[in-house]
């Protein structure tokens, strides 16, 4: 086995005992992401960063000062800012955005003696399922099936085609109707959204404020826990993030389920659905059963309501949050003609600084806020918001201790093959995620088995607020009770 | 409801984003799909419904409005895409 392909838990354990060092360990996955350039996932790598760290990790080792994510090399989404290297969250307008600043989460991962390999490739400003949006081009699946060229899914496509692909041992990832889940589902690897305000926003660029979170893109459920705790807890630099202890994550694997009650949402059998999906989720629920939990149907019904809505309020805090792409402070500014004012430069900086995407979310978000429309859309989405989280909150309150759903609605396809859908086609990716948004809940995406072709599928499991813990400690049951152990055929 | 051109042109103007005329209708069009489908909104009973402020029940923190940072305006305006003797540098904007 090569070093990168060991989770951090196994990392940890090598580089605590000295059977290796985080040079090596680094060395390992730089070699792994120059051979797998085809995949397209790391679009800044920062080799010359990672040695140093990995060698100031080793000094740490070996002075026995080694937090658990001590030498362990990760890889970061674009859309996080990391001091003096590009951060340009898959746009033309961020092009040769170099920040004066850290965002929380990655110092969190630096404090914590963990290396940066590099950026991750992404859809712009984490608008997308699929990663075609990006600037630099979408990433590739590092999953096949026949001959075609699959999505890694999106937005954090970078970062779940990295971690499938062992190019790093695990990556950041963030996730405002799904971009943490999705792909892990996509890619056969784990992806936690934790509780809205568990981790500090403060330097991601913003999409959509009320929704996004952070969170870790693992091999394991327990890599998950590791990683979650070196990224939570309050931060004076961001007023959304909560207040409230950070428990020990890993602790809480214990693996036993018994008298936990797992719900079976019946709103989310989709007509149309693929019957492998139906299976392995009927499977899901029999190993809880089996392993001792209760499994209980129950209701959401306002499910159906969760895309509109949040494609009304996403789109709006969008407009709002990307109104600062100006070409005055940072980023790239259009070439003016002769006699251009500064509306003009505003103007055609945005049109082609911006991609179709990105600009068609920034003109919906400023027509739902726009006077006579405003209670029309926008308020009335966020009343039926609020419904939404009701329905999760009766659910809980019925002793609900989780939720099990599908993470999607497919397993991954082609690159290119929703060219000619519609926007709304391609918001049906996120049908299964998006709820936990609009309601700040913790989710997580695990791999449940393979499709008749071969490809990963994922289901999510949806927890109370401020319990990852417990949500990774079922999670962890899941993961170990399906057994999940595929690994994509590398042919990049 | 759906979307007309002068309304996309008049979206595009309030978002700062140039549309060239022969593209409005296709995004006219566009823009009407992704409104019809919120439009399912308008199923729910609605009545009685506060709007959603904050997803987590949670006061916003206070502190003292002290100046606790500052005194770099050369990384304020390392990125800018135009900058002259301490300051962002704009077309002009008045006359």
């Amino acid at each position: 086995m090569n070093l990168n392909e060991l989770t951090i838990a196994q990392a940890r354990e090598g580089l605590r005992r000295r059977e290796f060092s985080a040079e090596e360990l680094t060395m390992s996955c730089l070699a792994a992401i120059d051979a797998g350039q085809a995949l397209n996932a790391f679009v800044h790598p920062t080799p010359e960063i990672a040695l140093e760290q990995a060698r100031a990790a080793d000094a740490r080792l070996a002075a026995g000062d080694a937090p658990s994510m001590c030498g362990i090399p990760v890889g970061i989404k674009d859309l996080f800012c990391t001091k003096g290297v590009a951060a340009q969250a898959a746009s033309r307008i961020l092009e040769g955005f170099r920040p004066e600043y850290e965002s929380t989460v990655t110092q969190k991962l630096w404090d914590a003696g963990a290396v940066m390999l590099g950026k991750l490739n992404m859809d712009e400003f984490a608008m997308g399922s699929s990663n075609e949006t990006s600037v630099y081009g979408p990433v590739v699946n590092p999953w096949r099936c026949d001959d075609r060229e699959l999505t890694p899914g999106g937005s954090s496509g970078g970062s779940a085609a990295a971690v499938a692909a062992a190019l790093c041992l695990a990556a950041t990832g963030t996730d405002t109707g799904g971009s943490i889940r999705q792909p892990a589902a996509f890619t056969g690897i784990v992806g936690l959204k934790p509780t809205y305000g568990r981790v500090s926003r403060w330097g991601i660029v913003a999409f959509a404020s009320s929704l996004d979170q952070a969170g870790p893109m693992t091999k394991t459920v327990r890599d998950a826990a590791i990683m979650l705790q070196a990224i939570a807890g309050p931060d004076p630099k961001d007023s959304t993030s909560a207040e409230i202890p950070v428990p020990d994550f890993e602790a809480a694997l214990t693996g036993d389920v018994r008298g936990r009650t797992i719900g079976i949402p019946r709103e989310y059998r989709m007509p149309g659905m693929p019957e492998e999906i139906e299976r392995l989720w009927q499977q899901g629920a029999e190993l809880f059963r089996s392993a001792g939990a209760r499994i209980v149907d129950i209701t959401l019904p306002h499910t159906k309501y969760a895309l509109p809505t949040y494609y009304v309020v996403a789109p709006a805090e969008a407009s709002s949050n990307l109104a600062r792409y100006d070409g005055v402070r940072y980023g790239r500014r259009a070439r003016l003609a002769q006699g251009d004012g500064i509306t003009e430069m505003y103007e055609k900086t945005r049109a082609e600084g911006f991609g179709a995407e990105v600009k068609r979310r920034i003109m919906i978000g400023t027509y739902v806020l726009s006077a006579g429309f405003y209670d029309a859309y926008y308020n009335r989405a966020r009343k039926v918001r609020a419904l939404i989280k009701r329905d999760f909150e009766e659910a809980f309150a019925q002793g609900v201790d989780a939720i099990l759903t599908p993470a999607t609605p497919s397993a991954a396809f082609g690159l290119g093959e929703m060219a000619s859908a519609s926007p709304v086609e391609m918001y049906l990716n996120d049908v299964f995620t998006v709820t936990v948004n609009l309601a700040g809940l913790p989710g997580i995406a695990v791999p449940a088995g393979l499709d008749r072709q071969g490809l990963p599928l994922g289901l999510q499991l949806i927890g109370r607020p401020w319990d990852e813990a417990g949500l990774l400690n079922m999670a962890h049951c899941l993961e170990t009770a399906v057994g999940f152990v595929s690994k994509p055929a590398r042919w990049w | 409801m759906s979307i007309d051109i002068d309304t996309a042109r008049r979206v595009a103007k309030l978002a700062r984003i140039s549309v060239p005329e022969q593209d409005l209708a296709a995004l006219a069009e566009e823009l009407t799909g992704i409104l019809r489908f919120m439009e399912q909104l308008n199923e729910v009973n609605v009545e009685d419904v506060e709007p959603m402020v904050s997803v987590t029940p949670m006061r916003l923190k206070r502190r003292p409005d002290g100046v606790t940072d500052g005194g770099y305006p050369e990384k304020i305006l390392a990125n800018a895409p135009d900058a002259r003797e301490g300051f962002f540098a704009v077309p002009k904007v008045v006359e």
